[in-house]
């Protein structure tokens, strides 16, 4: 892990059937290829995340098929659908019963924002206010190939994680932490509706 | 060495119903909303006395979206895109009731055309329903995976159609008030004839694989039976009201549409178990199977949408309208009163799921908690309808 093996070394290697890889490249090449999604749908995206799951775009072929419904054995939380205010807590939740590392898909239009909901009274403005997303489809919903390349936008990003350094991965920081505050319900709106450690409200410029 | 032979004692075994084993001890439980076989995020708190259920209560809410709230702020047509979010399986059965019951609101006609397009694509839109709904119901009773594969294989071919058709897979918004958006693109109706020639082979290995089965004959038959008065009084509509062996069907009963134009028969279950309400949708799916090809011979090229409907700044004029038809969940009403502005005033939706959901407790009393999903599975539940 100290110093990176030239490029062209390690492919003339290959040709003679040695492979030279370091440990953070091993690791994370068996992290992204088997990540297990936790079995969580809450409205019309979950229908196109089954229909990726099912045989026609066959997520298995990125090693995403084996769903869990328990979040203790689960690696990615694809949120696919709207969050309500009541339904919000319950996420957080499932997230910090999540074993680290841990990762978010914010699916659909509702996920990201509120969609076309958001005017309502009882619709969450994103599900990143209360957890950290990874990576965010737009759509309503996303097709199957959208929820594909979102896997393998992850799977990118799992890749180029460092296990060491400075610059390591989030969730090896001891000072970041691997669990969020459960929102409450208060007297008018869920109580910490902007969570310092995930989500910063836009401050709106007035002229 | 002389052998002996050893004979088993009867075993003394615990009575069949537990109910004097564990007297007076109730264990509540929650299930859901994260649960993999509650179709969505619906909850159950169940009290169990050991493994039957002597208490069921369900938890709404948890997918409100203000459907109605955001109806009654927004003009006519903006709504039509929401009623596709509802029952996120059928969105053309959604339109199409919407649309029917602001035709009836303002007195609008339809063109031939576009009502038999909306006989096919309610008739696609029951397919793939009722196909997918057979894939979960096998799949909550432990046939993990294959089923619900082989029925999203045929759901996705009449996607396609849809989405050749109106530009989206799921949420179609095809409909207008007085017609529909666009015409057919060449080459679709010759596809949707392909599709439908070659769904029975779907559905008789479906059949092939249910009907005989030794586990779902065990699993459904005498499972959650449903009365006929109680689902009468309880205001249950659809194939659920049909297992129970109550002749109501509202393609008959209203003759919506072109429906009374086409032959088609009406199912109906003796007992009202799980196992009726399973051959329910199965029946149900020839049938419409019949109809769509009725309609393919029958229909004929011409205009699709009425000429004098002002689409823009659409406002009916002062009264009510209630437009429902045979969803393939149930009845799907629309209820709108209209005080001549561009929003309508009161904006309601009679959702089947909900309705038939209400008689969930009376159906899963003294069965085992294993019991309850398939009862649920076999009730056809979409939460987007249920809280809307």
């Amino acid at each position: 892990m100290t110093e990176p093996i030239d490029e062209r070394l390690r492919s003339e290697l290959q040709q003679h059937g040695v492979w030279v890889t370091s440990m953070q490249e091993l690791y994370n090449w068996g992290r992204k290829n088997s990540i297990w999604p936790l079995q969580f749908g809450l409205a019309c995206c979950a229908i196109e995340m089954i229909a990726t799951a099912a045989s026609r775009y066959d997520i298995a072929r990125f090693g995403g098929e084996i769903f869990r419904p328990s979040p203790r054995q689960a690696d990615l939380m694809i949120v696919a659908g709207t969050v309500t205010k009541k339904m919000a807590p319950q996420i957080v939740r499932l997230y910090n019963q999540m074993a680290d590392p841990k990762y978010v898909i914010a699916m659909g239009a509702c996920a990201i924002s509120g969609g076309p909901f958001k005017q309502g009274y009882n619709v969450l403005k994103g599900i990143d206010r209360y957890i950290p997303v990874d990576v965010y489809i737009p759509g309503c919903p996303p097709r199957p190939e959208a929820l594909l390349h979102a896997f393998m936008e992850l799977q990118r990003k799992i890749d180029s994680q460092k296990l060491s350094g400075a610059d390591k991965a989030e969730h090896l920081k001891p000072e970041q932490p691997s669990e969020f505050p459960v929102p409450l319900f208060g007297e008018h709106d869920l109580e910490s509706s902007a969570n310092p450690g995930v989500f910063h409200p836009p401050e709106i410029e007035r002229a | 060495m002389s052998a002996t032979v050893q004979t088993l004692e009867a075993i003394e075994r615990p009575p069949v119903s537990m109910g004097s084993r564990l007297e007076g001890e109730l264990l509540e439980v929650s299930m859901g909303p994260q649960h993999p076989s509650t179709h969505g995020v619906f909850r159950m708190n169940v009290a169990l006395e050991g493994e039957v259920v002597r208490k069921l209560k369900p938890v709404f809410g948890y997918l409100h979206r203000n459907h109605e709230k955001l109806g009654e702020n927004m003009s006519y047509l903006g709504s039509m895109p929401y009623t596709d979010r509802l029952d996120y399986f059928c969105s053309m059965t959604n339109n199409w009731a919407y649309a029917l019951s602001v035709e009836k609101l303002a007195g609008i006609k339809v063109p031939e055309r576009a009502e038999y397009l909306r006989v096919i694509l309610a008739e696609l839109t029951r397919l793939q329903n009722h196909a997918s709904l057979l894939g979960f119901l096998l799949n909550d009773m432990g046939a993990w995976g294959t089923p619900l594969m082989y029925a999203f294989r045929e759901r996705e071919k009449i996607l396609d159609l849809f989405e050749s058709l109106s530009g989206s897979r799921m949420m179609c918004d095809y409909m207008r008030f007085g017609g529909c958006r666009c015409d057919t693109p060449p080459g679709w109706m010759e596809r949707a004839k392909q599709i439908v020639d070659r769904f029975p082979h779907f559905i008789d290995d479906l059949e092939q694989l249910v009907v005989g089965n030794e586990v779902v004959i065990g699993r459904t038959q005498n499972v959650g039976i449903l009365s006929p008065d109680l689902a009468i009084n309880a205001g249950i509509a659809g194939p659920m009201l049909r297992a129970s062996g109550v002749n109501y069907d509202i393609r008959k009963v209203d003759g919506y549409g072109f429906y009374p134009r086409f032959k088609f028969r009406i199912p109906l279950g003796e007992h009202g178990d799980t196992y009726d309400r399973l051959m329910m949708r199965v029946l149900e799916m020839r049938e419409s199977l019949s109809i769509l090809k009725q309609a393919f011979e029958q229909i004929q090229p011409g205009p699709i949408m009425n000429p004098k409907v002002k689409i823009r700044a659409f406002r009916p004029p002062v009264g009510e309208a209630y437009g429902r038809i045979e969803g393939p969940k149930g009845e799907l009403g629309f209820y709108l009163i209209s005080d001549g502005g561009q929003n309508p005033y009161r904006y309601r939706v009679r959702p089947p799921s909900f309705v038939n959901l209400t008689v969930l407790e009376d159906l899963c009393l003294g069965h085992t908690v294993a019991d309850v999903m398939v009862i649920l599975g076999s009730v056809d539940i979409v939460m987007g309808e249920v809280d809307r």
